[in-house]
């Protein structure tokens, strides 16, 4: 099947659509969100979070609630318990973020176990952006615009509190009150991209088109268009493949990324592999 | 006389190891101030203390005259070269910009004034050509006047800078000293933490040696005495060596 036949299925399909617009949306709200997780350094805390949904997940399938909720909850939760942990031990933050992101998980899996069937976790584990219902597409899409507009109102903040929270902390603005806005944001996400990439996947969402964006600019503001508009083709090619080859959703996107970040790894203009070597070479022969 | 800084009773500890021990000291304003004493003494800890930065006890801090929070917009604060992230993706002058976020409430954006502001300060510090590079791709001095540029921006009037001269070449040493006497005669006051003895009477007014409790304060020529620097860094020649290496 060729591209003309994707974009045929595309106008045909019902579903197709809302795969689509859906996984649009998850591939520029993560690109977005993932600049400020991978500046702040905060790679594993992203992967903390995203997990730590899962047990939010169960326990509101189990209340017949909105499975937002929970999510948000236990993905706060948990941000709180690694920020208690550390603060008040020795115990440093990577280990803090280890024992319990670990722990919220194990504790869904087991919760997941109870209620539902085993293809309903794989589901949640690895996404099935081709099965993605009316009421997913808006809701993923009511995220998108909130956290959109959360990054707009706020950008100054993220900005500073990220380059130098120092200075933020200084002339009083609340570090902390930020980073929990960050940790709100990306468990709104992380619900968000359920669906498309699934919550094992989707760290790589936040962090791969980010991180391909930073090697191609040297501006925040450029960054996070560029994040954007990585995550939003990772999220179109894959789909594509994944469409077509009769693929997992999650892992195809997430290898398009990957295949991006490879390309620009290596040819990148100001930060490539091939650059770095070619001005090596120059200081050798000059 | 206007105090720049009256600090009463301050005591600083870190789990069981106290960083600065019941500390009082007066500061006059309009003076560039350094701040000495052996590594560990608790220099930038009494910096991060008074600007309310890291948890601490204190009878009283009292900044411009005010309290420390009421202040804190009119303190600028540039942190040593090795706390900042040089690879971040910012241009010199967004850096210097957010020097304008305090006086910013939430939600506003800086305006072409604020830009303006920002390329102005970048101008005094010789560093307007400068204003669309990453920071990352400047020398250390050059990073260290970008900052002292954004601590312009925040028009502020206390300034304090955290061991502004390591890594930093001689030229740029000499063009941040000129300016912080520059600002020094506007009537701005500059604490400095600073290490390098041998240089400590030449560029500053008053000298407060440090060793988590207040050693001594006061003008260079008193402060720079053998029994107070054997007092502080428990070495008399800790000083003469210094100056016999600069000389």
């Amino acid at each position: 099947m060729t591209i003309i036949d994707f974009i045929h299925a595309l106008t045909e399909y019902d579903f197709l659509q809302k795969s689509l617009v859906t996984s649009v949306m998850v591939g520029i709200i993560c690109g977005v969100i993932g600049c400020f997780i991978i500046l702040r350094g905060m790679s594993l805390m992203g992967d903390a979070i995203s997990h730590a949904v899962l047990p939010g997940v169960a326990i509101s399938y189990l209340l017949g609630i909105n499975f937002f909720i929970g999510a948000v909850a236990t993905g706060l939760l948990t941000a709180l318990g690694i920020g208690f942990v550390s603060q008040n031990s020795r115990i440093k933050n990577d280990t803090a973020i280890g024992i319990l992101f670990t722990s919220a998980f194990a504790l869904g899996i087991i919760l997941i176990s109870f209620l539902r069937s085993s293809s309903d976790l794989y589901h949640i584990l690895f996404g099935n952006v081709l099965a993605v219902r009316p009421s997913d597409m808006w809701m993923t899409l009511a995220i998108g615009l909130i956290v959109l507009a959360a990054i707009f109102l706020f950008y100054k903040e993220l900005l500073v509190t990220s380059f130098d929270p120092t200075m933020a902390a200084a002339y009083g603005l609340s570090t902390r009150l930020i980073h929990y806005l960050l940790m709100t944001m990306l468990t709104l996400v992380t619900v968000a991209s359920l669906q498309t990439v699934g919550i094992i996947l989707v760290v790589a969402m936040l962090i791969t088109p980010a991180a391909t964006a930073y090697l191609l600019t040297n501006r925040l503001s450029r960054m996070i268009f560029l994040s954007a508009g990585l995550g939003t083709i990772s999220s179109v090619v894959g789909l594509y493949f994944s469409f077509t080859y009769n693929l997992s959703s999650g892992a195809s996107i997430v290898l398009v990324a990957t295949a991006l970040f490879a390309l620009v790894f290596i040819f990148s203009p100001r930060h490539g592999l091939l650059r770095k070597w070619k001005s090596a070479k120059k200081e050798l022969t000059t | 006389m206007l105090h720049a800084v009256e600090v009463d009773q301050l005591s600083v500890s870190y789990f069981e190891t106290t960083a600065l021990e019941r500390l009082s000291v007066r500061l006059t304003s309009g003076q560039l101030i350094g701040i000495i004493g052996p590594n560990g003494a608790g220099k930038s800890t009494f910096i991060k203390a008074i600007m309310g930065l890291i948890p601490a006890e204190a009878t009283s801090i009292r900044l411009l005259g005010q309290s420390a929070k009421q202040a804190r917009t009119q303190v600028a604060y540039v942190p040593q070269r090795s706390a900042i992230d040089w690879d971040f993706p910012i241009r010199v002058i967004d850096a210097v910009l957010i020097g304008c976020y305090p006086q910013l409430g939430l939600f506003k954006r800086p305006t072409k004034q604020h830009r303006m502001r920002a390329r102005a300060c970048l101008d005094r510090v010789g560093m307007l050509d400068y204003a669309d590079r990453q920071i990352g791709e400047l020398s250390g001095g050059q990073q260290q006047r970008v900052f002292l540029a954004r601590a312009l921006a925040q028009e502020a009037d206390l300034l304090l800078l955290d061991e502004p001269f390591v890594g930093v070449d001689a030229g740029s040493e000499g063009v941040i000293i000129d300016l912080l006497r520059v600002l020094r005669d506007e009537g701005k006051t500059i604490l400095v933490v600073h290490h390098d003895l041998s240089k400590a009477a030449d560029y500053f007014d008053t000298l407060l040696l440090l060793n988590r409790r207040i050693i001594s304060v006061g003008p260079p020529q008193d402060v720079l005495h053998a029994d107070l620097i054997e007092a502080a860094y428990g070495n008399p020649l800790a000083f003469l060596q210094k100056v016999e290496v600069s000389s």
